[in-house]
């Protein structure tokens, strides 16, 4: 069996852009949930989002920071016009984690054997927002021959291969918030298979629009009570919990085949290990109440890696910060450990950066291969009181030194798709 | 004449990324502008609402240099 290794990484988040700048703020309990300054929100239940801080001064004005995101490093000014968000913030993950990589096609063959499969939940909804004003007030002559190639959730994957070469495998994941997990899980059978030798694999997203906002508000997901203080409103197992902050960005992977990254001797972060899927078959939009469909799909992740619940020190939880799933995952999480629950750190990162929808699994992903690199669980932040007890370490606002061997990350979509991956330390 | 050729240069600069030394009269939008089909449909839209005119799509195929556009839009707005 050929196995799957990581060796490149690439972050776009509300915490910054760039591997270590967005863990070591992720690390000290930074928060990059603010308000949403950008498009009027009087008339929105929720102002706040986590945003890419961005050159242009949107997300916050942190525009001298480092990591602040730059869109020209990306593409020229006359091309970001053409493109929605979600496909910069994926290019521009995609180009970071194939840098780091340090891997060149150099022949066609090379080429051939590298694919891309970057996903998104949703795609360019803003630029079909603009279109459709857009239309509805000029007609349809004044549309744009851009509206289509840049709102159409595969032109990440596209976009990256035209810039990088990449002519093998050209993919992709559609599955709302487990995108980004499925994205690398299916990337890496696809290495595994032998249909390719290196994948470019993650999750892109750029929703916070009036139009996506909106949306998410009328079917009750978010969180509306934290308004005036945005950097407490994304609270995971916290009883004063009251829906998710909807977050941008993305998250990227380069994957290898193990013998391929050995040749060339390249820096592994971790292997991929395990990989579970299931559906729940419930509800549209709600998680099934005795959380099996999460199980199942840890479940299936450990045994496709051949550990138990007892190998896993860190799990980056699904924990979007709404009512009623992190309780449902909770108990998931805790039937599936048994006695090892109270050996094992589980957090959710979107306490700090919000729910990066269907970039969250990529992203999250990162975050775990991290933690096991440096040996450190990031925090849940604003986890002042948990709504229940439990045997499990929630990481409440300090992150947890401990040795970590072995992680896993859960990603649960609407439809009732889920998703778990397992990375292991690479040998 | 010169009101319509200074107002063409300018969307073709902006339109196409180009340098401006580049966009001469016999200026081919595809051959020596590095636009593609799709910039080409922009461009031609982007004449239309400066002008404030309707190219059709048969005339529009036709304008394939900046002279061409030059021509065609100083005789729509006469």
């Amino acid at each position: 069996m050929r196995r799957v290794v990581v060796t490149g990484i690439g972050l776009v988040t509300p915490l910054g852009c760039g591997r270590e700048v967005v863990w070591e703020r992720l690390l000290a309990g930074q928060s990059g949930v603010g308000l949403i300054e950008h498009f009027e929100t009087e008339d929105l239940a929720c102002r706040v989002a986590g945003l890419v801080p961005r050159k242009d001064g949107r997300g916050g004005g942190r525009t001298s920071e480092a990591g602040v995101f730059d869109p020209d490093t990306v593409m020229s000014p006359r091309d970001q016009r053409r493109v929605d968000d979600f496909i910069l913030y994926g290019i521009a993950a995609a180009d970071e984690a194939i840098a780091d990589s340090g891997w060149v096609p150099q022949s066609e063959e090379d080429k051939h054997r590298a694919g891309v499969m970057i996903g998104s939940g949703i795609g360019g909804l803003e630029t079909t927002y603009d279109a459709s004003i857009l239309l509805h007030e000029k007609g349809p002559r004044r549309l744009s021959p851009f509206v289509i190639p840049g709102m159409l959730i595969n032109l990440v994957s596209g976009q990256v291969s035209i810039k990088h070469g990449l002519k093998g495998p050209n993919h992709a994941v559609v599955t709302a918030c487990s995108t980004g997990a499925h994205a690398i899980g299916d990337a890496a059978r696809l290495v595994e298979r032998g249909d390719a030798d290196v994948m470019v694999a993650g999750g892109a997203e750029a929703t916070v629009c009036r139009l996506g906002v909106a949306s998410f508000i009328a079917c009750k997901a978010l969180s509306t009570g934290f308004n005036d203080t945005p950097e407490r409103a994304s609270r995971p197992y916290d009883k004063d919990r009251d829906g998710f902050v909807m977050g941008e960005g993305a998250g990227v992977v380069v994957l290898e085949e193990y013998e391929h990254a050995k040749a060339r001797g390249a820096t592994i972060y971790a292997e991929v290990k395990g990989y579970g899927l299931s559906g729940d078959a419930y509800h549209i939009t709600a998680p099934a109440e005795d959380g099996d469909g999460g199980f199942r799909s840890m479940s299936a992740a450990l045994r496709d890696a051949g550990l138990t619940p007892a190998d896993i020190d860190y799990v980056n939880a699904h924990g979007t910060s709404t009512p009623k799933g992190d309780e449902i995952e909770l108990r998931a999480v805790e039937r599936l450990f048994g006695d090892a629950a109270g050996d094992v750190v589980m957090s959710s990162t979107k306490s700090a950066i919000g729910h990066l929808l269907g970039a969250a699994g990529a992203v999250e992903a990162i975050f775990s291969i991290l933690a096991m690199r440096d040996g450190i669980c990031p925090p849940t932040l604003n986890l002042d009181n948990p709504s229940v007890e439990t045997a499990i370490n929630l990481a409440p606002r300090t992150a947890v030194k401990r040795p970590v061997r072995a992680v896993l990350s859960n990603s649960f979509g609407f439809g009732g798709t889920n998703a778990s991956v397992v990375f292991v330390a690479a040998e | 004449m010169s009101d319509v050729l200074e107002r063409v240069t300018k969307i073709v600069i902006e339109h196409l990324d180009v340098e401006a030394e580049k966009v001469t009269d016999k200026a081919s939008f595809i051959d020596d502008l590095g636009a593609d089909s799709l910039d080409n449909v922009e461009l031609v839209m982007a004449f239309e609402e400066e002008f404030d005119i309707e190219i059709p799509d048969d005339a529009a195929e036709h304008i394939q240099t900046v002279g061409d556009a030059v021509k065609f839009i100083s005789e729509k707005v006469g």
